[in-house]
């Protein structure tokens, strides 16, 4: 705690950023509006897979970023779960160096052009800037900021390749290649380490790919952060299951010292209601495969489709609002989401909610599926859904929904997307039994060393937290890295 | 990659392939499948392992033509490459020293049948094999089967090849004539289906596998769900073998008409854009 204060204190106290603070007084600055994300007119986009957010301006970039007031204690940064140095990344877009901005976000995290586009940043950053804690203004808008100065880099072509230390020949191996993953391929590249990632599928990105839309974040994106990572020397080999294809034992046998599981939670819950296997009614990550992996939207793509008129998702996350804005993409003229409780408690972005609510889509709250009905051929054709009410706060703290009785209703849909969650991917943990698990099927490691039962293992991101977020497994990533790099150095010592 | 070293006929529709795979082949069991893909669009899909060679790397996969991938699958030439092919997925096949053990395969399914046959009878059981097929062409592997079944009978429904008759008329012609003890049937959701029914009145117990639609093949999408003893399974890591006696059939033959307007009209179209019927050696 005391290094990283000594530390923001003297980056802030540079000359540089002294200036800056002079140049307009604060309470100017705390006057600006906050800027408005371009974005493509929702009658447009829900005809393609474009992008929503297009992007700020240079101006509006500078101009947002001179509102922040370079605060002598960054409270936004306790709310970043890898402690980007907001300030400063800010101030550089301020001052128009962009690619020093860049650098910022590159010091703590991998995938800034990802984190700026899907980071819950109204329960983070955002949710803990001065702005919002105290003057009850719009936050600075630090994810738009972030997204600015990763897109520059990308769009310059000088992406800064980080500094690689001298190859010390070892070994080691990482489990999927989502953002746990490569994030953690990335740092142990930089010490010198021999990285390969497996991957099941036969892309790598993990939900970055498969699950999270085109119109949400393109898949150019990732790849670039690929393709950087590659030039550092990591390999991917994809198609490649550890423990199927070949077992962590097989993989200790030719060299590798350690491993590190970033293998996700990519199972999905079904609700165990009657005709929930009827056709028509499949889990978001089917529904999200086929379009995002499998291009099944595309004319040329062999992988088919099922999407009908009345589409009807069941869950309130971010897998949910993707899934119902996907169907309006292929053309659903009702699209709904059904969510047992209420708006208030809905667990997506705040960002996404809102778009979906300008591209049409039904929200159905407080409202819950009990039982699907099928055509002859087996087709859902309607779903009784029952009315909720909440009743007393459970242990997550959420009001808990309360069926109420007789207040059944049936509707249509021919497409049923059910989105109530994720369970941690078994394979890994299947294949070694010594791995301590939990009752979730998580892997059980130390919380700061991110080591398993197994000392050579370690382990981050969805497969440890069940289904979390894109920077929490960065975070798990990054430090998995630095302690399995302790690990190495003392055993090889 | 994935180079195809080996690619032989056994009739119009149905061909054997050996494919370079060295991990594959070396960790693959009976009863294991693969998934492949062809060209950057193509679409995901399993097939059986029907045999490997851990020696030379190499698997063998047994593929019908009934659709766009296995027909893009057989056009490609020796020496080619798939673009993906990922595994050994599913749980392997149980195998321990039962007693005497009923294997029937129906049309493309006598293909994941082989390894299993050959692995019960290494296990020191007695085997009998019924193969089944609409008529004579369609019969595959039948001297492979032969050489590790102490007893095999052919049936076709036309009579061309064998004795005429359904597969369930060899079942019972066995069971009538001795003690099985158990039974494990692959072929056609349908086959399998009435198959089951007739082991189920003998009261032999008896393992299906089942071949659902499937996309990733590792647990993460749900397509490829039936239900077994009234639960929901994936068919892709809880399978693909299930109690035969407690899956849910008819289910499951609704779920795998799913795509099939879809399908059939993607099939025409590639036929006609494509003559791949020049395949065959004269
Ligand atoms: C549709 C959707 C939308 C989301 N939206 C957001 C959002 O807006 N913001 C946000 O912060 N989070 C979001 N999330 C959550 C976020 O994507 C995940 O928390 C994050 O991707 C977890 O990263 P990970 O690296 O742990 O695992 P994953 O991204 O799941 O990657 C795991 C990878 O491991 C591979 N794998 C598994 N087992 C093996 C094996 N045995 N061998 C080899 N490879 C293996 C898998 O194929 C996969 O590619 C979303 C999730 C989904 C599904
Ligand atoms: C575990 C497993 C093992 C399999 N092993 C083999 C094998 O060794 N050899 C082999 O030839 N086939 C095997 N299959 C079936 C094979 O996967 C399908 O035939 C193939 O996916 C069809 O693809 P397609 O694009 O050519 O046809 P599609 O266009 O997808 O389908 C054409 C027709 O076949 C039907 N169909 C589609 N998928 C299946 C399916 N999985 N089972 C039955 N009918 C289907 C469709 O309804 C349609 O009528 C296996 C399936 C599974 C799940
Ligand atoms: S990584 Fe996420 S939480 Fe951290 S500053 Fe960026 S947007 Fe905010
Ligand atoms: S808390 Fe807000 S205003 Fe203060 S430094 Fe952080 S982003 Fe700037
Ligand atoms: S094929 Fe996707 S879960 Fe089985």
């Amino acid at each position: 705690m005391e290094e990283r204060d000594t530390y923001l204190k003297s980056e802030r106290s540079q000359p540089w950023r002294e200036d800056l603070r002079k140049l307009i007084s604060n309470k100017e600055r705390t006057n600006m509006v906050r800027v408005k994300m371009n974005e493509v007119d929702a009658q447009v986009r829900i005809k393609s897979y474009v992008e929503v957010n297009s992007g700020l301006s240079m101006e509006q970039a500078q101009l947002e970023a001179s509102r922040c007031i370079d605060c002598p204690n960054p409270t936004c940064i306790s709310g970043c779960p890898v402690e980007i140095n907001i300030p400063k990344f800010v101030k550089r877009i301020e001052q128009g160096e962009f690619l020093e901005a860049a650098k910022v976000l590159k010091e703590t995290s991998t995938l800034p052009a990802v984190c700026g586009r899907v980071c819950p940043q109204e329960k983070q950053c955002e949710a803990n800037c001065f702005y919002t804690l105290k003057l009850k203004k719009e936050p600075v808008a630090i994810g738009f900021l972030e997204r600015f100065a990763a897109d520059y880099e990308q769009a310059s072509g000088e992406i800064s390749i980080p500094e690689i230390k001298e190859k010390n020949g070892v070994k080691v191996g990482c489990i999927g290649s989502g953002p746990a993953g490569l994030t953690f391929a990335g740092e142990m590249a930089k010490s010198g380490y021999e990285v390969t990632v497996f991957e099941a599928l036969h892309e790598i990105g993990g939900v970055l790919k498969y699950g999270i839309p085109e119109f949400r974040l393109p898949n150019r994106v990732v790849d670039v952060e690929i393709d950087a990572l590659k030039r550092m020397g990591v390999q991917f080999e994809t198609n490649f299951i550890v423990g199927k294809t070949a077992t962590i034992e097989d993989l200790k046998e030719e060299g590798f010292q350690a491993f590190f599981a970033g293998s996700g939670a990519g199972l999905p819950r079904f609700m165990g209601i009657p005709g929930e296997n009827y056709l028509g009614i499949l889990s978001s990550n089917e529904y999200l495969t086929r379009i995002n992996l499998m291009h099944a939207a595309e004319l040329d793509s062999d992988t088919p489709v099922l999407s009908g008129k009345n589409v009807m998702v069941i869950g309130g996350g971010n897998t949910a609002m993707d899934s119902v804005r996907t169907a309006k993409r292929l053309g659903a003229t009702r699209a709904m989401i059904v969510y047992r409780r209420s708006m208030d408690e809905m667990p997506a972005r705040i960002e996404e909610i809102e778009h979906a609510k300008e591209e049409g889509i039904e929200f159905m709250t407080l409202a819950n599926p009990i039982e699907y009905f099928a055509d002859e051929k087996g087709r859902v054709k309607s779903v009784k859904i029952q009315k909720m009410e909440l009743g007393e706060p459970d242990a997550s703290g959420r009001r808990r929904p309360i069926p109420m009785e007789g207040s059944e209703e049936i509707i249509e849909a021919e497409t049923v997307v059910v989105s109530v969650g994720v369970s941690p991917n078994p394979i890994v943990p299947d294949s070694l039994p010594d791995l301590e698990t939990t009752k979730w099927g998580t892997i059980v490691v130390n919380p700061d060393s991110l080591q398993s039962s197994i000392p050579e293992m370690f382990a981050g991101g969805d497969i440890v937290r069940g289904g979390a977020t894109v920077i929490l497994a960065m975070g798990d990533g990054r430090r998995a890295a630095q302690a399995m790099h302790k690990y190495l150095t003392n055993k090889n010592a | 990659m994935y180079e195809i070293l080996s690619k032989e006929f056994f009739s119009e529709n149905v061909v054997k392939l050996v494919i370079h795979a060295p991990r594959i082949a070396k960790a693959r069991r009976a009863g294991h499948f693969v998934i492949l893909k062809i060209g950057e669009k193509g679409e995901r899909f399993p097939l059986t392992i029907a045999g490997a060679d851990r020696e030379n790397g190499t698997i063998t996969l047994v593929v019908q033509k009934v659709g766009v991938s296995s027909r893009k699958l057989v056009a490609l030439e020796v020496g080619e490459c798939i673009t993906d092919l990922v595994g050994p997925l599913g749980q392997a096949t149980h195998i321990e020293h039962k007693g005497t053990i009923l294997a029937c395969g129906g049309g493309v399914g006598v293909a994941p049948l082989l390894p299993i046959v050959e692995a019960y009878k290494k296990a020191g059981n007695r085997v009998i094999t019924v193969i089944a097929a609409r008529s004579k062409d369609l019969i595959i592997l039948e001297d492979q089967i032969k050489e590790f079944s102490d007893e095999l009978i052919v049936m076709t429904d036309d009579g061309s090849h064998g004795q005429k008759g359904l597969v369930t008329e060899g079942m019972e012609a066995a069971i009538a004539r001795e003690k099985i003890d158990e039974a494990i049937i692959i072929g056609p959701a349908v086959m399998m289906k009435f198959a089951a029914m007739c082991t189920k009145k003998h009261n032999i117990p008896t393992m299906v596998s089942l071949n659902t639609i499937m996309v990733d093949g590792t647990g993460m999408c749900g397509a490829c769900r039936i239900t077994v003893a009234g639960k929901t399974k994936f068919v892709c890591v809880d399978g693909p073998e299930f109690d035969a006696h407690q899956v849910d059939f008819d289910e499951m033959l609704l779920r795998l008409n799913g795509y099939k307007e879809i399908e059939k009209a993607a099939e025409s179209t590639y036929l006609n854009l494509n003559t791949d019927s020049c395949q065959i050696p004269s």
